[in-house]
């Protein structure tokens, strides 16, 4: 179980003043529990994805999972505890392939048949991909889709996906909600936060959290939350505009 | 033939051999040829009148490889050693050279080696070249190889060289002239670490039509070491060049690169492309979110960039 306690993210803005990324949030993600994460553009979800996994430090309140405070352990202490995070935009490594990163991700020395099952499994044919360096030679939907098999390889407690639908093609749409169904059905009481803009990926959480304005303006269940989003001029917005977000 | 400790460990690092290699080789260690075989096709003489051998690949010999590593385990020993190579018309081989100096004493132990290919209408070379230095001595380990590549008509060269520890100071020339339709690749890997220094001069002539060159070179330098990367190439006919530095510096590393193209044809192209930067801290994020620690994170980074 993650939970988040008056939880914020305050930098130095312009002129002397003071910018509020992410202010005062307090979440429950509940083990075995999907929860999409959604919300306008800079809105602060990626922020509050990066104060989970360590990558930022709240300025206040406290992060804890399954029990424990983890608000000041690094980036490496909160991945060994299992928590797993595929970013908004993979990085690129040169000379760094990726049966490379998919070892380096399930922390042992995979065979090549064991990796490409997580490659398959996000539609990649294995074997055309295993030996490719990670680098701007893929497509953004390709490096997309690496980033989404070294997660599943982890196989954590929580996995974070920030829009991985971003750049995925519409055929490979619905294997990847099915991906994520697996995910939930294999990892016993884990959990899965999904940050998305896309309706398909709402309709299968549990649980929708809106964030705005580095704030919490609405969550509950799905059927609570759903038809308030569908709703709103600005959700059918950005649900249109998350197509053409290749690579952002 | 038989290797002691040292020599077997050191003929492992440059040339991963364990045993005597297959095909034609010339085994050097601590100035003395230890071991030599010709083939059919492949011929091996050592020079008369200074240190080196002479070797003839007969044309057409293909799927053939030479190996002529040498090591040194001697404080304090000093050689510059010739190896001309003269490759047949058509012929296609592997050429794997490579030094290691093991070094233990006070004295500065140093290799040069100075080859030179004559690579013949449409011969094609693959040459291997790793330096490794070893030993806790206060001598250092030296090494300043000179290559001289001629390429004739269509001929192909590939130079994988590779120097990734323990080299206290190197200079490395390259000189290379092509004719029509021939075409040379450079690979270089260089990792300089304490307070070692290298220094890497190309210069390619262009001469014919159609020929091209591509010399790329990827580097790490660390803690105190200073690397120079100066690659030149000369276009004297309608051709392609292209140089590219790409280097990771680490505390207190220095890099210098110097471009140069010189276009003297209209239909010369030319390029250079030179990135010095340390290791991106998106790249060590990510790897930590994985589960490495951040220096088990640059490790990996640096050993897939300089792969
Ligand atoms: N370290 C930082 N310093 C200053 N500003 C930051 C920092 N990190 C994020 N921001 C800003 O905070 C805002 C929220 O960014 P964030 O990436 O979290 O938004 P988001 O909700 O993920 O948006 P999107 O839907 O476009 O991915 C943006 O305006 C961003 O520029
Ligand atoms: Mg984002």
């Amino acid at each position: 179980m993650l939970e988040l306690k008056n939880v914020s993210f305050i930098v130095p803005g312009d002129s002397g003043g003071k910018k509020e990324i992410v202010k005062d949030v307090s979440l429950v993600v509940e083990d075995g529990k999907l929860v999409v994460i959604t919300g306008p553009n800079g809105g602060g979800k990626s922020t509050l994805a990066k104060l989970i996994m360590g990558v930022e430090k709240p300025t206040s309140g406290r992060i804890f999972f399954n029990g424990e405070d983890i608000t000041d352990l690094s980036v490496t202490d909160r991945a060994k505890k299992g928590v797993s995070f595929a970013f908004q935009q993979p990085v690129k490594f040169k000379g760094l392939k990726v049966i490379d990163l998919l070892r380096i991700a399930s922390g042992k020395h995979l065979s090549v048949g064991d990796a490409c099952v997580y490659l398959s499994s996000v539609g990649l044919c294995a074997r055309d991909y295993i030996d490719r360096e990670l680098n701007s030679s893929l497509s953004g939907g390709e490096l997309k889709r690496i980033e989404i098999a070294e997660i599943l390889s982890r196989s954590t407690k929580l996995s974070i996906f920030d829009e991985p639908e971003a750049g995925i093609d519409l055929w490979s749409f619905n294997n990847l909600i099915k991906v994520f169904e697996d995910m939930r059905r294999n990892v016993r009481d884990g959990s899965i936060i999904i940050i998305s803009h896309q309706e398909r990926i709402l309709n299968v959480a549990d649980e929708i959290v809106v964030i705005g304005g580095g704030r919490v303006e609405r969550k509950g269940s799905k059927e609570e939350i759903l038809p308030t989003l569908l709703g709103s001029a600005s959700v059918s917005n950005f649900c249109t505009g998350a197509g053409n977000k290749e690579g952002v | 033939m038989k290797f002691d400790e040292i020599q077997l460990r050191l003929l492992d690092e440059i040339a991963s051999l364990h045993e005597v290699p297959e095909g034609a080789y010339n085994i050097r260690s601590d100035s003395q040829a230890i071991g030599r075989r010709s083939t059919e096709h492949i011929v091996i003489t050592p020079k008369k009148d200074v240190s080196g051998i002479d070797i003839e690949i007969l044309p057409g010999t293909k799927n053939e490889s030479v190996h002529i590593p040498v090591v040194l385990t001697k404080s304090g020993l000093k050689e510059v050693v010739y190896n001309d190579f003269y490759v047949g018309e058509g012929a296609d081989v592997l050429i794997v050279a490579g030094c290691g100096i093991d070094n233990c004493g006070a004295a500065d132990s140093e290799h040069d080696g100075v080859h030179r290919f004559f690579l013949k209408k449409g011969a094609k070379v693959r040459y291997v070249e790793k330096h490794y230095g070893s030993g806790s001595g206060k001598g250092k380990r030296i090494l300043n190889p000179v290559t001289e590549a001629y390429l004739d008509e269509g001929a192909e060269m590939t130079m994988e060289m590779v120097q990734i520890k323990g080299v206290d100071d190197t200079e490395r020339k390259t000189v290379a002239s092509l004719k029509a339709g021939a075409k040379l690749v450079v690979r270089e890997r260089l990792m300089t670490h304490d307070k070692q220094n290298a220094i890497s001069t190309y210069e390619v002539v262009l001469d014919g039509e159609d020929s091209s060159a591509d010399v790329v070179s990827r580097s790490v330098a660390r803690d105190d070491s200073f690397q120079k990367f100066d690659a030149k190439i000369v276009g004297n006919a309608p051709c392609y060049g292209h140089t590219e530095c790409d280097s990771i510096i680490m505390d207190r590393g220095r890099i210098l690169a110097v471009p140069g193209l010189q276009a003297n044809h209209v239909d010369a192209a030319l390029m250079h492309e030179a990135a010095i930067g340390k290791i991106a801290g998106e790249q060590l994020v990510k790897l930590m979110t994985l589960g490495l620690t951040a220096e088990e994170a640059e490790e990996q980074i640096i050993n897939g960039f300089l792969r």
